[in-house]
């Protein structure tokens, strides 16, 4: 029995070949280190993203992520679901607060979910992996199973939107919440400050509209760079996906020369943590953080 | 799926407050608006061009009645669900999902603009995702680059996405992030009978709560 257990909602792009595919692997590594039992919720499904408000409308919404609530329920009765993905965690909880708050929402909710044979009777709490780790463990706990620490390495604390707004962490504001760069500093690595930590990567518009997303990408890294990061660290899949991957092109339009690591918190807790490079995941990089695959390899 | 413009326009004739507050998620919020406008100077695509009009300006234009302009406004598909504008309204207004809700009305009414790529590819993604309980994202992306706003397969406008998309592609496949044997089928929930007809009784019951509201 692990020293805490959780109903594990890990989300669509954290699956086998996926964008996010590292993110899982070095959250179970991360996991291990700290004791935290997880246990995915049995054939949970996706949560609609915010970007499904466009065809799936309200009552779809609430039913897809009512039936994630009900089958965590159901087959993991008494655990928090912990999301690891900020959208999977946003939509759930929002859908935990609207089906509490309206009658008519949660019975709708009901008779669909009735169709697949579920039934949602005390709606379990929905959290972010983050909010687990500071809250439930603390910074103090957080630094006890380091080995290696991030000396010298400097660290973007990238925390985005959805990890932050609207719900975010406990006590954290919204404009500069603390608690990612309390995380960096907690593993023995430099927070550096710079003025883009709650930007916008331009979300799923990365997609659609490319060039706003870019533009707002190059925001983001270029002050990064200004702030002196070595690396970017962000709790989020799609933050992280953004900003990794768009460099080049932002590179071609700009005439920039980005090359900056975006890596997760679990990614560079797993290597403070003393795991291997591929333990972190850190082979799931596209630019690859040289500096953490020394440090893993020492 | 989708609703009469002409029909509810006559319904709710002179009331386009009224409409939205009945039809639309969240548009009852819309009254408590005291224009203000720090949700435009929040919004992180508000300063790129191409944005007809702010959250603000929307909303007064629905209590002024401009049904039509408010409707086929590209205005409400640049949202990026960042929710700056939600958290930093001063009268609580949750301006991201009232956006969300007049986008997806006007989209139901099909008065949305047609070539609107955001609305394009929250269609291609709901779809993606709601076929099988899990987002496939190979096919999410062959459905974005290889078919055109309105929809059709498009091969040479695709290859020519692709190849601009190559690298990033090829990085992704390295990384292990990218699995082109999604293109064959991905993964997906168990329980496809019960998620498809859950799905379905649930978009049933929404449509009819909201006819029910228009009768």
């Amino acid at each position: 029995m692990a020293k805490k257990e959780y109903a594990f909602y890990p989300g669509c792009s954290s699956q086998k070949g996926a964008s996010s595919s590292n993110y899982l692997t070095s959250v179970q590594t991360m996991c291990k280190t700290l004791d935290i039992g997880l246990t995915e919720i049995p054939d949970w499904n996706c949560c609609g993203a915010s970007i499904g408000y466009a065809e799936g409308g309200e009552l779809p919404r609430l039913a897809l992520s009512g039936r994630n609530l009900a089958l965590a329920e159901k087959y993991l009765p008494g655990l928090d679901v912990v999301a690891t993905c900020a959208a999977c965690w946003l939509g759930t909880r929002e859908a935990k607060e609207r089906l509490e708050h309206s009658d008519v929402l949660m019975r709708d909710t009901q008779i669909a979910l009735k169709e697949a044979g579920l039934n949602i009777t005390v709606i379990p709490e929905v959290r972010h992996m983050a909010e687990v780790l500071i809250e439930d463990f603390g910074y103090e706990a957080l630094t006890k199973p380091v080995v290696k620490g991030l000396d010298g390495l400097k660290f973007a604390g990238y925390v985005g939107c959805q990890t932050n707004r609207p719900f975010g962490i406990d006590g954290e504001s919204y404009e500069n919440p603390k608690y990612l760069d309390k995380l960096v500093e907690s593993l023995g690595g430099e927070a550096v400050k710079y003025d883009q930590k709650v930007t916008c990567c331009g979300g799923a518009l990365a997609f659609s509209e490319p060039e706003k997303a870019h533009a707002q990408i190059k925001d983001i890294v270029e002050s990064a760079y200004d702030g002196g990061a070595d690396m970017i660290v962000t709790p989020c899949p799609l933050c992280q996906a953004n900003v990794e991957l768009y460099q080049g092109a932002i590179n071609k339009k700009y005439g920039t020369k980005f090359n900056i690591p975006v890596l997760y918190y679990s990614q560079i807790m797993s290597v403070a943590y003393g795991s291997s490079a591929k333990e972190a995941a850190l082979n799931g990089n596209v630019i690859r953080a040289k500096q953490l695959e020394a440090l893993a390899g020492k | 799926m989708s609703v009469n413009n002409t029909e509810m326009a006559v319904r709710y004739k002179n009331n386009f407050l009224k409409e939205l507050e009945d039809q639309a998620e969240m548009g009852d919020w819309i009254k408590m608006c005291m224009q203000c406008g720090v949700c435009a100077g929040s919004c992180p695509t508000n300063f790129h061009s191409g944005w007809d009009h702010p959250p603000q300006e929307i909303f007064m234009m629905v209590r002024a009645g401009r049904r039509e302009e408010v409707l086929t406004s590209n205005s409400m598909w640049m949202c990026t669900s960042c929710y700056n504008c939600y958290v930093r309204c001063p009268r609580k207004l949750p301006i991201t999902h009232i956006m969300h809700g007049i986008a997806n009305y006007a989209h139901r009414l099909g008065v949305a603009p047609k070539l609107q790529p955001t609305r394009n590819f929250g269609k291609i993604f709901w779809n993606n995702a709601a076929k099988t309980g899990r987002v496939n994202e190979v096919m999410l992306t062959v459905d974005l680059y290889f078919r055109n706003a309105e929809g059709k397969f498009d091969l040479i406008g695709g290859i020519k996405k692709a190849l601009e998309m190559q690298s990033v592609a090829i990085g992704l496949v390295k990384a292990g992030r990218l699995n082109p044997l999604e293109l064959f089928g991905g993964h997906k929930c168990k329980d496809q009978k019960g998620l498809q007809s859950m799905l379905k009784k649930a978009r049933e019951l929404e449509e009819t709560r909201k006819a029910l509201k228009a009768a």
